[in-house]
């Protein structure tokens, strides 16, 4: 994750030009740190517990049933909403929507921050969403809103998230389930 | 040969298919003698590739012929011409979102008349290579390596690496596919030699057997899913969303283009990997004179070391394979040492000068001296970087 501030003459924070990059495999990056993937998941379930309308961002990769591992997410990520008391609003599409979009009820990645601005979301996680549209998003989102930001991503994460967790497949989903039940009877929540 | 179905361990030309370390690292190797184009062609073979587009014209290389002898061999699953560059550029973007493993090879004048698409490949994200075989844009025209052309590539978006000779020529075109295609580096890169020195020349070369080849390209890993006329990027390439003069407009254009400069830069440690080091030093380590250069100029370098060796001066060699991502911090680091750094090249602008004194500026005391350049046409005698040499120390002695 990038320093908060601009690159060049950007205003967004890009987390490449601190160096910093995708996890290696079978880690995880926590602001500026490789992390084992449970410390991640332990910090990602605590930030959402603990966070004013914490949302759950599910994308097309989720949301359709291209794939027996499509259905079996889809199914998992409701039962995550429930455990993390957080809220789902879906990323349908790609299009951009604006300036019809209606913010209380969809995210689109071109202009993220309309849905984190109308939700007061202080914690998201973006999930099923395909790669270059969470980047794109995920900049857009650290540099217009005080979000606290996941990518749980089924390929190699996402550096400009505040913490990324690579490779989940479904049983890796289930997984950080059972540890954020942990985390939440820890917090008594 | 006849195209046959692809099973789990076959390809379609029946070729057992291997990762890439057991491709580039792992399989025996036998000596070949051979020009850089049919290297390049050895290569594609070797590379499950689905398409490859081109528009051969003279004076040219051999190598998108020799692609084509792939295609009519079984080994390259489509092969078609182009009405002229750009249409061969723009056709292999089409493949490359199509799904398909896409190659094509250019040069010279060719590279500046498709111009309008490479940053049109690297926004959209497609995986696809291209061979610069270069040889300059200059008139009148050279087939001599001149390689003005890479200046004019360097801020397209598109990762491009150097080789130096045939064997790197061989290794990179194949790793360069499986960079470029992992899922969070997915942009074109371009893989550059300089014409005629290596792709018209026999060099030695070691090959491993043409029964095997990459896996191929499985697009379901994309980072983006197919787009369509609605869709960014397929939205962009009719109505970019620049001209809607909003500021959400401009946060998607400017998050998306550090998003593809991210994208290259992602590429390092897999770079790294395949290439053995983003950049190759020779000669002594701590050396106060220093060559830092690409392709075939890195070749004579490495002669000028061999002389100033013999001459009791010490000096090595600083080979950058990648050019973007450019290697900073490897750069900072091996000319710690230096007092002198020359930066040899074959054209007139000294477009690599440039970048190591961007590089180094504020943090290097070594004199940075952008000669010998070669104004393409000819080749760089070793007599002519040692002149540079030998001048300069004397004038700071």
């Amino acid at each position: 994750m990038a320093n908060l501030g601009p690159a060049d003459y950007s205003p967004y924070p890009v987390a490449t030009y601190d160096g910093i990059l995708t996890p290696p495999e079978g880690k995880a990056l926590l602001l500026t740190d490789i992390v084992d993937e449970e410390v991640a998941m332990r910090e990602i379930a605590r930030v959402m517990l603990t966070s004013e309308n914490a949302t759950i961002f599910p994308g097309p990769q989720v949301l359709y049933a291209w794939n027996e591992e499509a259905k079996e997410k889809a199914t998992l990520i409701k039962e995550m909403a429930e455990v993390l008391n957080a809220k789902m609003i879906p990323m349908y599409d790609y299009r951009p929507k604006y300036p019809k979009i209606d913010a209380a009820i969809e995210i689109n990645p071109n202009h993220p921050n309309l849905t984190i601005w109308y939700n007061n979301i202080k914690a998201c996680i973006f999930i099923g969403v395909h790669c270059h549209y969470a980047n794109v998003a995920l900049k857009i989102v650290r540099a217009e809103t005080d979000c606290y930001t996941v990518g749980m991503c089924s390929l190699s994460g996402h550096e400009d998230a505040m913490a990324t967790i690579r490779d989940q497949h479904a049983s890796d989903v289930a997984r950080f389930i059972k540890i954020a039940r942990e985390v939440k009877q820890e917090l008594g929540k | 040969m006849s195209i046959k179905n692809m099973t789990k361990e076959k390809n379609w030309s029946g070729q057992t298919m291997v990762s890439a370390d057991h491709l580039l690292f792992e399989a025996p190797r036998e000596k070949h003698f051979m020009t850089g184009s049919e290297v390049l062609k050895e290569a594609m073979k070797r590379c499950t590739v689905d398409a490859s587009v081109s528009y051969p014209i003279t004076p040219q290389s051999e190598a998108a012929h020799l692609i084509g002898e792939l295609w009519a061999e079984g080994y390259v699953g489509t092969y078609f011409r182009g009405e002229n560059e750009f249409g061969v550029m723009s056709s292999v973007a089409g493949c490359a979102m199509a799904g398909a493993r896409t190659v094509t090879t250019t040069s010279g004048p060719g590279t500046l008349r498709a111009m309008e698409n490479f940053p049109m490949w690297s926004g959209t994200r497609i995986p696809c290579q291209l061979v610069l075989m270069a040889r300059g844009i200059n008139s009148p025209l050279t087939i001599q390596p001149d390689n003005l052309e890479v200046s004019f590539l360097l801020e397209t978006g598109c990762m491009i690496w150097y080789a130096e000779n045939v064997q790197e020529l061989f290794d990179m075109s194949i790793a360069a596919f499986i960079v470029a295609e992992m899922p969070d580096v997915h942009v074109p890169i371009i893989t550059a030699v300089d014409g005629f020195f290596v792709s018209h020349t026999r060099e030695s070369v070691m090959l491993p057997a043409d029964d095997i080849a990459l896996f191929p390209y499985n697009p379901y890993k994309a980072p983006l899913p197919p787009i369509d006329s609605e869709m960014p990027p397929g939205r962009f390439l009719r109505d970019p969303f620049v001209m809607k003069s909003n500021y959400i407009s401009y946060a998607t254009h400017a998050s998306w283009q550090w998003e593809v400069r991210s994208a290259a830069d992602r590429s390092r440690p897999y770079a790294k990997h395949f290439l053995k080091g983003l950049v190759h030093v020779t000669g002594d380590l701590d050396a106060e004179i220093v060559f830092v250069a690409c392709g075939t100029a890195s070749h004579q370098a490495k002669e000028a070391n061999r002389e100033l060796t013999k001459m009791g001066i010490k000096s090595k060699v600083v080979k950058l394979r990648t050019i973007r991502p450019f290697p900073h911090a490897e750069l900072l680091e091996e000319t710690k040492s230096a007092k002198y750094i020359f930066v040899p090249e074959f054209n007139i602008v000294g477009w690599l000068d440039k970048e190591v004194t961007q590089t180094l500026y504020g943090k290097s005391e070594a004199k940075i001296i952008g000669r010998p350049r070669v104004a393409g046409g000819m080749s760089m005698p070793v007599e002519a970087i040692l002149k540079e040499v030998l001048e300069n120390v004397k004038k700071g002695a």
